[in-house]
């Protein structure tokens, strides 16, 4: 059951947008496709959906191949980042349209669209038109219209993307306690990753068109596959070979041999976070995240010296990188970071 | 909607038949007849003295329309643009009128109004400022239409701050704004040159056929009538030419005036000849953005 | 009055005024031509066997013209916009053709193909098949004349939309005929109904590819455009002018049906 996909390729032109992919994504969860722009991500969900043709490689839906169905027959619910929503059509009338294309009758089709109108909250605004709705809104009726023909795998293409940032974070919310709901398969597309996890359960990382590591967001957090993973999910510094996290920069005022000399340079205060900027002898910039408490004790100016203790740093030597970035694999639990990853989620 | 790989060959096949019908068979019969007699009596028939001197006049009529509708058209779309006025919707409603308005219809009224009835006082019927006027009258959309859009979506702000660097009226128009107007005017007179050039039914009652007033169109019909199909053909060759290369040098133009990534074809209402397809249409890059 | 204002009323009253001369003035002089000498013989004129006959014809024209370039303009803005094909640009560039020739061109081309003398004209003539001097003939101009507006009004409405609609749609469940006719086509109507309005415009008022090709028999060959040539050609002024008010009035309708649709599509 759930989603399997095997050395997919993809190619536009001379660009190589999937090169063999293979992801699993097990039934009933909800799985964040991450990575930067150009990373293939959406074009693994859009070959998920059947809304692009693979070179090579298969889909697998709930145990049956759907590599050579068309969109229609794939059981799918498409959510688009900018939303689709049909301009000519109410709300009601969106919503409803693949029932009606299912050839539901009438009385039928207005109960289940008032009962997802009332799920995504918009029970009241049925009789508008997409035009008349915001942003939020429109992306909340693009997903009761996916739902609204019981899909058996949910896939959203950005889907808030193009959001403001407060609302963002009230559908991210929504989002997870409507899949808590309704337990369908999701997959969503994000270059956020914050975003991805703050919602998902499973995370795919993905980077030029490849497979870089999967796992939990705290799997990828504290055990990352290689450098572009680390430095993608969250910050990080480079001391020579060793990359480390801010708060995992300790400041000491008296040098040993495990530090390392810094000027602070500036100190940026972000609420209850505190930024401290150094440069080091040989000309790397590197910041440490502080808290108030700990600043006032050790009552940093800028212009002064301070030194440097990693308490804990990763190193990603071995085989050759497998990006361009350079980064490397370790040997790690997840065994990831390989080109032809096998990422099992 | 995109059509299935079979269905979309044939419709290709059926689009390519269906022009071939309309359009590319009959035009080739026309270049073919003018060929009868080799390239000899070709040459003969095109620079024969009435087929020269309606050309010349064709040629140079249409020349002196474009200049006028150069700059008539860009006052016009200025005051509809920046301007504001009682009844201006209506005046940019009617500015379409001659491409509504059937040629003969305006020939007729043409006539009655600077004709020998002219309640102004002014007869020009039969001269070759009749060709001018109703050239005038046939072409006067072209500039507008090309100019219009472009002036409204220019960004003001390029106004004010050269207004700001110290620049005075006269130069913002013709360092800032006319620049930026340039290729839609060059789109918009070239459409405005290919329709002065084959216009026949606005000039026929108002400028009549006289041997002084006689444009290439007329020629050609006269030369129909007589029975001179090779004639005929040859002078329609020269205009034929004349029109494809106005054509491509229109799609050269858009594509130069896109060079700043302003939305191309610059919105030519009536006629937009469009590049669009050859440049828009790109493999997407299906990821992201 | 200062400089600006001197000049902003310098310039509206050079447009207007070039306006009204050119456009206007005529447009009002139909109207007073038209009934000089009283009611009765426009309309005479109008309703007199050749007239009605004309008007009919010029109808036919339209019936049969605009729907076989309405379908063939859609069709084929569908391939250009959505099917990319080396060929796409030549397809583009013969249907820009019929604006920028002459349409005496048009007619003399179609004279030759058809003629007696021409490549179709013996084995139609043999099939017993008239095209040259009749109906069919009259139609093929006006399809060539018309040809192109559909198609260019569709393109960038087409392109505009893009396809997110129509992927979401299949996403749903519809087929490809169900997304035409249910996403689409409702969203690019206005353009196309846009390129439908300018379509009979230029078939309504077509004169001079018809002109060549029909032979303007009086009662039989003759639309309306050609009614007001020979009308005025035989000095009968109420039936020329007659003719061209309902042809001024349909321009006046055609311009307002653009926009109302240009207003539509905003």
């Amino acid at each position: 059951m759930g989603i399997t996909v095997e050395g997919a390729n993809k190619r536009f032109g001379d660009f190589q947008a999937l090169k063999d992919v293979s992801i699993s994504v097990p039934d009933g969860s909800l799985t964040a496709l991450l990575g930067p722009s150009g990373s293939g991500k959406s074009t693994l969900l859009r070959a998920i959906a059947g809304l692009e043709d693979l070179d090579s490689g298969r889909v697998v839906i709930n145990d049956e191949d759907a590599t050579a169905k068309p969109p229609q027959r794939r059981g799918v619910g498409f959510v688009f980042q900018h939303y689709a929503a049909f301009k000519h059509m109410t709300v009601f009338e969106n919503v409803g349209f693949g029932l009606k294309i299912r050839k539901w009758k009438k009385p039928e089709i207005s109960d289940r669209v008032h009962e997802l109108l009332r799920l995504v909250q918009l029970d009241g605004l049925a009789g508008r038109f997409p035009s008349q709705l915001s942003g939020g809104q429109r992306q909340r009726m693009a997903l009761a219209r996916a739902l609204a023909v019981q899909p058996q795998v949910l896939l959203l293409d950005e889907p808030f993307g193009a959001l403001d940032a407060k609302v963002r974070k009230d559908l991210r919310t929504w989002l997870r306690h409507l899949h808590e709901e309704m337990h369908v398969t999701t997959i969503f597309v994000t270059h956020d990753q914050e975003e991805a996890m703050d919602v998902a359960e499973q995370l795919v990382v993905m980077n030029n068109g490849q497979v870089e590591q999967s796992g939990t967001a705290n799997e990828l957090y504290e055990q990352p596959a290689n450098e572009f993973v680390m430095s993608f999910v969250g910050e990080v510094n480079r001391l020579g070979d060793d990359f480390v996290r801010p708060h995992d920069m300790d400041v000491v005022l008296d040098p040993d041999e495990h530090t390392q000399e810094g000027l602070v340079q500036r100190i940026v205060a972000l609420g209850f976070e505190i930024r401290v900027e150094f440069v080091l002898g040989d000309g790397t910039e590197v910041w440490a995240q502080l808290t108030r408490g700990e600043l006032q004790r050790l009552e940093l100016r800028e212009g002064q010296i301070a030194y440097l203790r990693p308490s804990q740093a990763k190193s990603f030597n071995g085989p050759p990188p497998s990006d361009p970035q350079g980064a490397s694999t370790p040997p790690g639990p997840d065994d990831g970071g390989d080109a032809e990853v096998s990422a099992a989620v | 909607m995109r059509l299935p790989g079979v269905g979309a060959g044939l419709g290709r096949g059926l689009v390519g038949l269906y022009l071939s019908v309309i359009v590319l068979l009959p035009l080739a019969a026309v270049v073919n007849q003018s060929m009868e007699g080799g390239l000899g009596a070709f040459w003969d028939a095109v620079t024969s003295p009435q087929a020269v001197a309606s050309l010349k006049l064709t040629v140079i009529c249409s020349l002196i329309v474009v200049v006028i509708n150069a700059i008539f058209g860009t006052i016009i779309a200025w005051i509809l643009v920046r301007d504001n006025f009682p009844g201006k919707a209506a005046v940019n409603a009617v500015i379409d009128l001659p491409f509504a308005l059937p040629t003969i219809v305006a020939s007729l009224t043409l006539l009655a109004l600077y004709g020998s009835d002219s309640p102004f006082g002014v007869d020009i019927a039969f001269t070759r400022a009749a060709v001018v006027v109703a050239l005038l009258f046939v072409t006067l959309p072209f500039v507008v239409r090309a100019v219009q859009p472009l002036l409204l979506e220019m960004d003001r702000e390029m106004e004010a701050a050269a207004a700001s660097l110290g620049a005075g009226g006269f130069t913002i128009f013709r360092r800032i704004i006319f620049p930026n107007l340039l290729p839609g005017l060059a789109a918009g007179v070239a459409l405005a040159f290919a329709r002065a050039l084959g216009e026949y039914g606005s000039v026929l009652l108002f400028a009549g056929g006289l041997p002084d007033t006689q444009v290439s169109s007329v020629f050609i019909r006269s030369q129909i009538e007589s029975g001179n199909d090779l004639g005929a053909s040859a002078v329609s060759v020269v205009l034929l030419v004349a029109s494809l290369v106005l054509l491509a040098s229109v799609t050269l133009i858009q594509r130069w005036g896109s060079r700043h990534e302003r939305s191309s074809g610059g919105g030519l209402t009536a006629m937009p000849i469009s590049g669009d397809v050859l440049t828009e249409d790109k493999p997407k890059e299906r990821d992201d953005e | 009055m200062n400089n600006s204002t001197a000049s902003r009323w310098g310039l509206r009253t050079l447009g207007l005024g070039y306006l009204a001369l050119l456009l206007l003035a005529p447009l009002v002089l139909i109207f007073f031509k038209t009934f000089e000498d009283g009611l009765a013989p426009p309309i005479d004129a109008i309703t007199s066997p050749d007239g009605l006959h004309a008007l009919k014809l010029t109808l036919l024209m339209v019936a049969v013209s605009v729907p076989i370039n309405t379908i063939f303009g859609v069709g084929c803005a569908l391939l250009l916009v959505r099917h990319r094909w080396k060929g796409n640009p030549v397809i583009d560039a013969i249907i820009n053709l019929p604006f920028a020739i002459s349409p005496i061109v048009i007619g003399l081309s179609l004279f030759l193909l058809y003629g007696t003398d021409g490549w179709f004209g013996p084995t139609l003539a043999d099939a017993g098949i008239k095209i040259l001097f009749s109906v069919p003939g009259m139609i093929l101009a006006s399809i060539f004349v018309s040809l192109p507006f559909v198609v260019r009004e569709t393109v960038p409405v087409l392109q505009e939309i893009g396809t997110d609609q129509e992927q979401a749609a299949t996403t749903l469940g519809a087929n490809a005929r169900q997304t035409f006719l249910r996403i689409t086509l409702p969203a690019i109507r206005w353009g196309v109904a846009y390129g439908v309005v300018l379509t009979t415009a230029r078939v309504l008022g077509e004169f001079g590819a018809v002109t060549i090709v029909s032979g303007s028999i009086n009662g039989q060959t003759q639309t309306l455009p050609l009614f007001v040539e020979k009308q005025y050609a035989n000095f009968n002024q109420a039936g020329a002018y007659g003719a061209s008010l309902v042809l001024a009035l349909l321009a006046l309708a055609t311009l307002l049906a653009m926009n109302l649709l240009k207003r539509k599509e905003a």
